[in-house]
């Protein structure tokens, strides 16, 4: 049955429309994504953790919900937000539709609302607390409730979405990933064995290591210290995505310092903030965040520019890059920083997710690069 | 990198004529490339044969060439101007080939003109098939089995490989002219031997069907640097099977997971980087198989497309300008994104609603063409409509077409749901199964007679997601039906009625109330339209560039008015058809331009997506929007406009008008009562009689009683015809009782209600067009135009001439003073278009006037090129104010040459119809020739038409009893000039009696071999025949038929056929020359 659900934002807006998915009432920082196709990838990708986001496109839910297409477990954003929801699933692929997903998985949605009147207020004021609700209909009570939220500054959500056992990753990517089967083959057999820290890991990045030749160990980054990682004597350590600031993973940033230098790194979007923190630079949160698949970003190399996805609300700050650390790619829309290398260590890392899902494949040389820093890597230790 | 420096002179080629298949949309791309290279600082010539495109106003190039688009033709201007590059990929298919020819010729070579954009070489690879198809191979995809033949034995080998059904498909032809699916082996012949005929290289291809899969399109570009975006994808509502330009289109795509997405959007950077198109925009098709996913290449268009305007339209992406742009060096990223200003054009647009395109056809012209839609494109315009989810999209673009439909269904009398015409379950699964145009209104029936969804997509394999929604509207207005009264709806059903895009027409009826009820009760209850703005990038950053559409939703982004500038809104003419199409773009674009101007804010309103008026850059605000009264109503609202102008939108916006002036809209230049009056019989007559003029005996019926007794009194011959109709349609010519009987029938089934009008019909008549521009104290004529074919054929198919050829001084002086003497006295202000009857007799010439239309006429931008003299601006300006002494129009502008516009027809895409012209027009589009002496201007308007007035070989005459006295004379100058004569026994007499040598040939009755047999073995290179019947039936109508399938030309009216020979003697004495429109005016301001 529908039921009203509210949106309350710390500035005292409420948002009314109906509910779907699961009934309750959650917390977080509002966000709008503007990717038009790859809802379910967006609500299993665990960087959202403490989010409520929102799509600006307004169908929502059209091609159901697929075992092949999920980055994670399980969905870990807080509340999802969308102007219509689609009755039906129509897709060959299908196997369930969207409200039933979020209803198993406990995620409270609200559709109906003038989502661009939403993205508007966000982009003008900047990503606000807020609050969804099913269960409490009170204005005043939610704008409260949202005003008093966490937020996300200062917070380790990595904690709440990194699995505390190491694992090894056998995953390819999928067949979707190719334009014809004769593409589709591992392109190397480099035998290279990477270190995954996982902060909260898109699993299509560990399916495109897997493609590259790579044996996979994903461990927590959480707990895995930089003996761990030596015991483990790979070829690279790959710092992963994550939720939210990276300012307090203390810990993270210990690690990536005490590795650097002596293996390849490459870090993605919350890894790459980490690298930068823990080779002396400084982070901060952007108004608002970048989030979608149609970022352009020039790579600084060839003078190219590939259209990226995106999902990071915290960046690079580039008064306090040190000397070491060399701007490889910058996002075209706003000049923030899109990618570092190191001038002295064989580390690098990008802002923005080269693995995509969802979003475009423009950016996948990224992990060849990584495969041949690793490769130059080994002839050098060798 | 910045721009070329090596280059300082840009060809480019436009598209010519408006046909099916190339419409206004590549007038937009056009105009745009032409802007986007001189604010770079270069040069720009231009050739199109089409007056009516805004790219052809001398102020849009550097120089303008209205002139036939022939490879030898263009070369003459490339000798003339010497231009470094010739951009090719604008123009269409037209420009395309015609580039191609040049290319073939060795003239780009000769003169050193390099191919910018796409080369030869790319275009090739991308448009021949077997190419295309090695190309795709190579970069591992799929296309479609099958392969190119080039005869019929050819093609039946390759059947035994693909099997039926399957696609033919020939090569090089316009919107897929020519295509079809073959479903069995005699189909296969006919369809393979037509479409060796049509290819102009004599190739088709023979393909397996992918019928039923799902269709998209993406729009592709790219840069110098290989940086490759994609703007948009489209998904097709009705999936395979038809074309695209006939399938209701949605953007963005909507069925796919992101997974599929991409993989289709690798495979379009795989295909652009493979065909090697250097710069600018692509469009490329796939198919998907709904049950596995397998994905197959269906084509590429190397240039810009009808696609990539309506892609442009439905993001915000200027592709043509930015396609210019790239083609002289300038990277993707180099370029701003004009809406945010901040952001770059290279980025991928994100849209935060949902696109609707929906064709529009004119089957009701040409009754005997065969209406299934198939891979051959048959659409004379489309609608675009935007809204936030596709159920309102959908049902805004429905009322968007004008075809007087409301949304889905509910809508008024054409809804046959309920009524005695109701189909039965037979006929509409029938409906479903073959696409047709009404497909759509089938879909609803079979929801209301409970036909599942499942079934529903059984029989048309309409995507399930799409027919979801369309059961979500039905089951709204079932849910409404239900509700006694309007005011016993609440609130949240009422606003989300409004949200599934249901019309306040639709909710009047199904509360049996009226639309202004509705509107008054919804407002009161706080439920009005939103305007949404489209900013490329939903909403991430702010959008600088105005252009709205409305939806029902909390937030309105409408900017306010500025204090000090006064709002002047003007009402497009929504989607082409025939009888309605560029010709008034141009108008509503000057009228736009005029406004900015004078410093007045310029509001546009249409649902065109292929125009230049519904470029955001046209007008200070767009609101693309459907032109019905609610729409508009709602706008106002918003806006507030000190002034609304109906006047050059055609007939759309004047049948809002009444509804927009009784709302309070003030509605600028001649009033309403004016149109109506002049509209009006009764009040028409009295002025006419008030001011001494003549008009054919008239009377006016609501039945067909009264229409008998008015017969009775007017007599025959009588023309017959719906008020309130543009384009004639239903208008005929009666002779005798029985066809009156008819005729008149027809008229009220196509008048809607209104009235149908009876005019006596004057025979041997020359028709004449006058536009004229009235400030309400000073007339001044723009142009007056003489028609070639005689009154009896529609005005906008004839040809004409400014100035006239061969009326004398003084009837020219009674049209003058008479066309003053009518504007004055009906207080027009802006344009008026009269036309008139010069009949003689008794030895005399009488000046009747058949007919005044106090509004911008189809003919305005070909008197603005023919004269120099920018008329729809100058009116727009008078409409807000400014005088005719202002603004320095003290006098009819005379030209020093003559112009000629002839017309173009679709005949070739409706097999088998009858070609003879009359008072119901069937052309789609213009073109001009302008010369100094009338027969090379004629010469040279054929020869843009695609009329081949051929320099030796056999010409056939055939003509009417009442053209056999004047016929030898005519056959014997074709005699002089070399021509063989054949002719059917009664005209071969006449010749052979007047001593012209004549081969006689037998009528199809009479056996083998007949014309048909001489036509198919090319024997004949012109047919001149005038008609004594009409009808594909008859044995005339299947030789003119044939004539169009074997592309022969041929001529219907004694008065074109003269004025055809006389082009042919001028031709044998003169070469063609071609000079720019700068060049002719250049004493004249051309402002």
């Amino acid at each position: 049955m529908k039921q009203t659900a509210k949106l309350a934002l710390e500035d005292g807006t409420v948002y009314t429309g109906t509910g779907f998915g699961a009934a309750g009432e959650v917390e977080g920082e509002v966000c709008f994504n503007t990717s038009m196709t790859g809802y379910q990838e967006i609500l299993t990708d665990p960087s959202y953790r403490g989010q409520i986001v929102t799509m600006t496109y307004p169908q929502i839910g059209n091609y159901g919900i697929n075992e092949e297409d999920v980055e994670s477990c399980r969905p870990h954003l807080s509340g999802f937000v969308i102007r219509e929801l689609s009755r039906i699933h129509s897709n060959f692929r299908s196997e369930g539709g969207l409200d039933e997903y979020l209803q198993k998985h406990g995620i409270v949605g609200i559709a109906g609302i003038d989502t661009r009147a939403l993205v508007r207020r966000i982009r003008t004021q900047g990503a606000m607390k807020g609050i969804l609700s099913t269960e409490d209909l009170d204005d005043e009570s939610l704008v409260a409730k949202a005003k008093a939220s966490a937020g996300l500054v200062g917070r380790d959500l990595v904690q709440e979405v990194v699995s505390e056992q190491p694992q090894e990753w056998s995953e390819s990517l999928s067949r979707w990933a190719h334009i014809s089967d004769q593409e589709s083959k591992s392109d190397s057999e480099a035998n290279l064995h990477v270190v995954a820290l996982d902060f909260g890991m898109k699993w299509n990045i560990a399916r495109h290591l897997r493609d590259l030749g790579c044996r996979v160990t994903i461990l927590p980054g959480t707990t895995a210290t930089a003996d761990r990682v030596r015991e483990l004597n790979p070829d690279g350590v790959f710092l992963s995505n994550g939720p939210g600031d990276p300012e307090p993973l203390t810990y993270a940033i210990e690690t990536i310092r005490s590795l650097m230098g002596e293996k390849p790194i490459f870090g993605i979007c919350l890894g790459h903030q980490l690298l930068a923190l823990a080779s002396g630079a400084k982070t901060f949160k952007l108004k608002f965040g970048h989030r979608g698949a149609n970022q352009p970003v020039i790579d600084f190399d060839t003078g190219k520019v590939e259209i990226t996805a995106q999902n990071h609300g915290f960046a690079v700050d580039e008064e306090s890059l040190p000397d070491h650390l060399e701007i490889t790619h910058r996002n075209l829309n706003d000049q923030t920083i899109a990618g570092l290398r190191h001038r002295e260590a064989p580390a690098f890392g990008v802002q923005y997710h080269p693995e995509a899902s969802s979003g475009p494949h423009d950016s996948r040389y990224l992990f060849k690069r990584f495969r041949d820093l690793m490769e130059s890597g080994a002839q050098v230790t060798s | 990198m910045p721009r070329r420096d090596d280059i300082h002179k840009i060809l480019l080629i436009g598209s010519g004529p408006i046909v099916i298949g190339q419409a206004c949309e590549f007038d937009y791309s056009g105009t745009q490339a032409c802007k986007a290279l001189r604010e770079e600082g270069y040069e720009v010539v231009l050739v199109n044969s089409n007056p009516a495109t805004i790219m052809t106003d001398p102020n849009t190039a550097d120089r303008t060439y209205i002139e036939p688009l022939t490879w030898e033709i263009v070369e003459k201007v490339i000798e003339q101007e010497k231009p470094d590059a010739l951009l090719p990929t604008l123009g269409g298919q037209t420009g395309l080939n015609v580039a191609m020819d040049l290319d073939r010729h060795g003239v780009l070579e000769t003169h050193g003109v390099k191919m910018i954009g796409a080369n030869a070489q790319v275009i090739a690879k991308a448009e021949e098939r077997d190419q295309f198809k090695k190309a795709m191979e190579s970069i591992g995809l799929e296309c479609c089995h099958g392969r190119t033949v080039h005869t019929l034995e050819e093609a039946r080998e390759v059947l035994g490989e693909v099997g039926l059904p399957c696609v033919v498909r020939p090569s090089f032809t316009l919107g897929g002219s020519g295509s079809a699916v073959a479903y069995n082996r005699q189909d296969f012949d006919t369809l393979v031997q037509y479409g060796l005929d049509q290819s102009p290289i004599t190739e088709v291809l023979i393909e397996e069907s992918v019928l039923g899969w799902k269709e998209y399109e993406m729009e592709v570009m790219r840069d110098l640097d290989d940086n490759v975006v994609i703007i948009c994808a489209i998904e097709n509502f009705d999936p395979m099977g038809v074309h695209t330009g006939d399938s209701i289109t949605v953007a963005p795509a909507q069925t796919l997971t992101d997974k599929e997405y991409q993989r289709m959007r690798d495979a379009s950077l795989a295909v652009i980087r493979e065909i090697g198109v250097e710069t600018g925009g692509s469009n490329i098709q796939f198919a998907i198989d709904p049950k596995t996913g397998r994905m197959i290449v269906i084509e590429m268009n190397p240039r810009v497309s009808r696609s990539s305007a309506l892609a442009s339209k439905a993001t915000g992406f200027p592709i043509a300008k930015i396609a210019a742009k790239l083609a002289v060096g300038y990277r993707l990223h180099e370029l701003p994104n004009d809406i945010t200003r901040k952001t770059q054009a290279c980025f991928e647009p994100s849209i935060d609603y949902v696109v609707t395109k929906i064709p529009r056809f004119a089957f009701e012209k040409f009754p005997e063409a065969d209406s299934t839609l198939t891979t051959q494109m048959k659409s004379v315009g489309e609608t675009m409509a935007i809204g936030r989810t596709f159920k309102e999209s959908f049902q805004k673009a429905l009322r968007g077409l004008e075809v007087g439909r409301f949304g889905f269904g509910c809508d008024g009398s054409k809804d046959l749901w309920g009524s005695e015409q109701q189909p039965t379950v037979e006929e509409i699964k029938a409906n479903l199964a073959r696409p047709n145009e009404d497909r759509v209104w089938h879909l609803r029936y079979a929801m209301k007679a409970g036909l599942s969804n499942k079934k529903i997509h059984e029989l048309s394999y309409i995507d399930p997601w799409f027919l979801d929604h369309l059961s979500e509207i039905v089951e709204l207005e079932e849910e409404l039906l239900k509700i006694e009264s309007i005011t016993d709806v609440d609130n949240a059903t009422l606003r989300k009625a409004k949200q599934f895009g249901y019309s306040d027409r639709q909710l009047a009826e199904i509360f049996q109330t009226s639309e202004m009820e509705v509107r008054e009760f919804r407002k009161s209850r706080g439920i009005v339209a939103t305007f949404k703005s489209v900013d490329t990038c939903a909403a991430e950053f702010e959008a600088y560039t105005p252009y709205f559409y409305s939806t029902y939703e909390d937030e309105d982004e409408t900017p306010a008015k500025q204090p000090d500038r006064k709002r002047i809104m003007i009402l497009g003419g929504g989607p082409n058809r025939i009888g309605q199409g560029i010709e008034f773009d141009y108008c509503c674009c000057h009228a736009s331009f005029a406004l900015r101007e004078l410093g007045i804010e310029s509001i546009m309103v249409n649902s065109n997506p292929e125009t230049v008026s519904t470029d955001y850059d046209t007008s200070d605000l767009l609101f693309f929007e459907p032109l019905t009264t609610e729409d508009v109503l709602n706008i106002c609202d918003r806006v507030q406009p000190d002034g609304v102008i109906v006047q050059f939108g055609g007939q759309t916006p004047l049948n809002l008008a009444r509804g927009l002036a009784t709302a309070g809209i003030p509605i600028i230049g001649t009033t309403v009562d004016t149109i109506e009056a002049a509209e009006d019989r009764k009040q028409f007559q009295e002025i006419l009689q008030r001011l001494n003029l003549k008009q054919p005996a008239n009377g006016i019926a609501m039945n067909m009683n009264q229409a008998r007794s008015e017969a009775a009194k007017i007599g025959f011959p009588s023309l017959v015809r719906p008020s309130f109709v543009l384009g004639g349609r239903a208008m005929e010519i009666c002779y005798d009782q029985s066809q009156f009987e008819r005729f008149v029938s027809e008229a009220f089934n196509a008048s809607q209600g209104k009235s149908v009008l009876i005019d006596r019909f004057l025979e041997d008549a020359t028709e004449v067009d006058v536009d004229a521009i009235c400030d309400g104290e000073n007339v001044i004529i723009a142009g007056i135009m003489e028609h070639i074919e005689e009154a009896g054929v529609h005005s906008g198919d004839s040809a004409c001439a400014i100035p006239s050829y061969s009326l004398p001084q003084n009837v020219i002086e009674e049209i003058r003073t008479a066309t003053r003497s009518l504007a004055l006295h009906l207080n027009v202000v802006g344009l008026m278009n009269i036309q008139f009857a010069v009949k003689t007799e008794d030895g005399k010439p009488n000046v009747y006037v058949l007919e005044v239309n106090p509004r911008a006429s189809r003919t305005v931008p070909f008197v603005a090129k023919a004269t120099g003299v920018p008329v729809a601006k100058l009116a727009a300006k008078v409409m807000a104010g400014v005088t005719l002494d202002e603004l320095g129009l003290d006098r009819e502008p005379i030209p020093a040459h003559v112009s000629v516009k002839e017309s173009v027809f679709p005949f070739r895409k409706f097999v088998g119809v009858d070609i003879v012209l009359g008072p119901e027009m069937r052309s789609t589009g213009e073109v001009m020739g302008i010369s100094e002496r009338f027969s090379i201007a004629f010469a040279k308007s054929q020869l843009a038409a695609g009329v081949v007035l051929p320099k030796d070989g056999q010409i056939f005459i055939s003509v009417t009893e009442r053209d056999k006295d004047l016929v030898a004379a005519l056959a014997e100058r074709l005699h002089r000039l070399g021509f063989e004569l054949i002719a059917t026994a009664g005209t071969a007499r006449r010749l052979e009696d007047a001593g012209i040598p004549v081969e006689p040939v037998k009528k199809l009755v009479e056996g083998h071999p007949n014309l048909i047999d001489y036509l198919i073995d090319g024997k004949v290179s012109l047919i001149l025949n005038t008609p004594n019947g009409k009808g594909a039936r008859t044995d005339e109508g299947r030789i003119r038929a044939a004539a169009v399938q074997h592309g022969v030309s041929c001529i219907t009216t004694f008065q074109a056929a003269e004025a055809a020979v006389m082009a042919m003697e001028a031709l044998r004495e003169e070469e063609i020359k071609v000079q720019s429109l700068q060049e002719r005016f250049a004493e004249r301001a051309v402002n």
